[in-house]
């Protein structure tokens, strides 16, 4: 008699530790995706960061901005100091 | 408890009173008996009826319970595509040429989408679309119509915000170019549906793309993912391509060519960059080009890819190959002498011609003066075939193979077809058509002092430890030196020196033939490589019709040249091998001025 009413306990306490489980296990699984939806996105921005950061980087932007508005220019030949490594040893 | 009396009441009364007034309980009906078979019949139908029952239930739950499971599942229970990305291109620094981003795209089912005028007004304002177009694309005949592909993901989600019946959006991807038209023949393009369609995009699409995959998941009254159950395949992430590509080259060499083009009013133009050590294409460049981005008004002549799928007719940049089989023979030294006479020489009725009359010339000096007759005289010497297979052994007549959509082998007929006047105009370089790359590579074994290895356009992170023996290195050498001198003074191309270098190199200015003539039009192009001493890069450029000043390879592809080298080399950071007049020492001791 009281071996049956603790495995009936037992049983209980075991069938409501499921349910509860199964829960939290869903619970997780959502969150999970939360954030693998999140690393998506998140790629999806690097990638548009990357395009970004290249155009900006682009080589005849460079150029354009430091002609015009840096005045820069390509050195001319004779300006170009050249350092002799046997004078520097 | 009150309805007893009345219950003991009834059963005392009398047999004589309920024959005239008898209750439901005594109706004379009852008392006639019923034939047994009419219980038992329903009895047994009703077993029946519950047996059939429980069959059925048995079948159901134990035998086929697959088909109602999955008719229960299929409630919420959902497969679920997962998206894999096509994967990057990248130049050798690892910056970016290449990326795909989501988009999205809209489109309608027909049955659904019926909207009223204001519907379409919203969806148009929204998509910047005309509202004509709109309903054009709406009265399709087909199921499923698109109404507007590579949308930005938030002007999505305000078509989605509008909630008009059966429009609906679609993941997709587009593929950036964020360099747009300065690697664009190396890189190629994909389609609408990401699939490669030229260059690398198309040569190593296998690679570059992605697969996607799926998996079954079980979803919550509000769609969202509750249980993972299995997945069904893995999505496989396109894989990222590493190029050979220099991009700090690339561009430079880009804007040379697109000015020379432009000074020179040529009608196109191409540059290829080589690092010597390791057969790496640093730069490719056409011109005209287009930018991959927007491919509205595309013609051949911008996706033409003059360094790989075109041919033309190298002329004189030939010559060294035939002064190094000279050398090779033993029949010439360095500096043997050969007559050109009076800048004329006929054979076979053709007249060869040199731009002046240079006497008597040795070896190198034909190379560094580019004298056609000193070429064609040396040729005549050699047997076509010891020609042909050095040609052959150059690469020439067959496709690099370099894994490039298109590639072309160009021209070069069997020896046994050769008669002595197409063997002297061979030798400087007509009668024979070559890929630009194919040239490039030529002058690469010239520059790696004999020894042929191959090209790549994918990063080489181990250099080719073996060749193939072409020349012989002493014999190499000594063509370098020629080539040396055709930079230096009395050579034909000065503009190709760069200060502080020593330059090798090879000016070329051919005749184009059409329809079997040669007409008046011509192909420049320069070919060399710096430093002398240790190459490190090889520089090939063409110019197709300059229509400027001049036409000489000397004039018009040779400050191309020294243009790209220049930046090449400061690029690198390579020392310089020759000393430059007047020379700028910073020595050690005071620090130099900050203007230096």
């Amino acid at each position: 008699m009281r071996l049956t009413a603790f495995l009936i306990i037992l049983t209980l306490a075991s069938a409501l530790s499921v349910v509860s489980l199964q829960h939290q296990s869903r619970n997780l699984v959502t969150a999970i995706e939360r954030e693998q939806v999140r690393t998506h996105a998140l790629d999806v921005e690097w990638g548009q960061l990357q395009i970004e950061s290249s155009t900006w980087a682009a080589h005849a932007r460079v150029e354009k901005i430091a002609r015009e508005r840096l005045g820069m220019v390509t050195p001319a030949k004779d300006a170009l100091p050249s350092v002799d490594p046997s004078v520097l040893r | 408890m009150r309805y007893r009396p009345l219950i003991r009441r009834c059963s005392g009364e009398s047999a004589a009173e309920m024959k005239n007034n008898f209750t439901f309980n005594h109706n004379p009906l009852l008392s006639e008996r019923l034939p047994v078979w009419r219980a038992r019949f329903v009895l047994i139908t009703l077993l029946l009826c519950s047996v059939t029952l429980l069959a059925r239930a048995m079948y159901l739950q134990g035998m086929n319970e697959e088909f109602l499971q999955a008719k229960g599942e299929s409630h919420y229970s959902h497969i679920l595509a997962m998206p894999a990305t096509r994967g990057r291109i990248l130049d050798r620094h690892g910056k970016t040429l290449a990326v795909s981003t989501p988009m999205k795209s809209i489109g309608a089912i027909a049955e659904l989408a019926q909207l009223s005028p204001v519907q379409v007004t919203q969806l148009a304002k929204v998509l910047g679309m005309d509202t004509r177009e709109i309903n054009r694309k709406l009265a399709s005949q087909k199921d499923f119509v698109f109404i507007k592909r590579e949308v930005p993901p938030d002007v999505a989600d305000r078509v989605a915000a509008l909630k008009l019946p059966g429009i609906r959006d679609e993941d997709e991807y587009r593929r950036y170019y964020p360099f747009g038209d300065v690697a664009t023949h190396v890189i190629g393009f994909t389609d609408i549906d990401d699939k490669g369609q030229e260059g690398v995009e198309l040569s190593l699409d296998d690679q570059l793309a992605g697969k996607p995959g799926s998996r079954r998941v079980i979803q919550d009254r509000r769609g969202a993912i509750v249980e993972d159950v299995e997945s069904i395949r893995r999505p496989q992430d396109g894989r990222d391509i590493t190029l050979a590509l220099d991009e700090d080259i690339q561009y430079p060499a880009y804007s040379a060519l697109k000015k020379a083009v432009e000074v020179n009013r040529a009608r196109a133009g191409a540059v290829v960059v080589l690092d010597a050590r390791t057969g790496e294409v640093l730069a490719l460049v056409n011109n005209p080009t287009y930018n991959p981005n927007n491919r509205e008004h595309l013609s051949g002549a911008q996706l033409r890819n003059r360094v790989l799928t075109d041919t033309f007719e190298p002329g004189s940049t030939m010559k060294p190959f035939i002064a190094g089989l000279a050398l090779e023979s033993n029949k010439f030294r360095f500096d043997s002498l050969i007559d050109t006479g009076p800048g004329a020489y006929t054979l076979d009725g053709a007249t060869i011609h040199d731009t002046e009359a240079h006497g008597l010339i040795t070896v190198a000096q034909v190379v560094q003066k580019s004298s056609n007759i000193g070429a064609a005289k040396i040729a005549l010497t050699m047997r076509p075939e010891d020609m042909w297979n050095m040609y052959d052994s150059l690469g020439f007549g067959q496709p690099l193979r370099l894994g490039f959509p298109g590639e072309v082998g160009g021209r070069l007929r069997p020896y046994a077809t050769w008669r002595p006047i197409e063997q002297a105009t061979m030798a400087y370089g007509h009668g024979i058509s070559v890929t630009l790359m194919q040239l490039a590579h030529a002058y690469l074994t010239l520059a790696r002092e004999g020894e042929q290895i191959p090209l790549s356009l994918t990063r080489v992170d181990a250099p080719p430890l073996h060749g193939r023996q072409i020349f012989s290195p002493e014999v190499a050498r000594q063509v370098g030196t020629m080539l040396e001198m055709v930079v230096g003074p009395g050579g034909t191309a000065p503009q190709a020196a760069i200060p502080g270098y020593r330059v090798a190199g090879k000016t070329g200015t051919a005749h184009k033939a059409e329809n079997g003539r040669y007409t008046n039009r011509y192909v420049s192009s320069f070919v060399g490589f710096a430093p002398a001493s240790d190459p490190r890069f090889v520089v090939a450029v063409m110019i197709d019709e300059p229509n400027g000043k001049s036409y000489y390879g000397g004039d018009v592809a040779a400050p191309v040249f020294a243009q790209i080298m220049t930046s090449a080399l400061r690029t690198f950071g390579v020392r310089p091998d020759a000393p430059i007049v007047p020379m700028q020492v910073a020595r050690a001791g005071p620090k130099p001025r900050e203007e230096m």
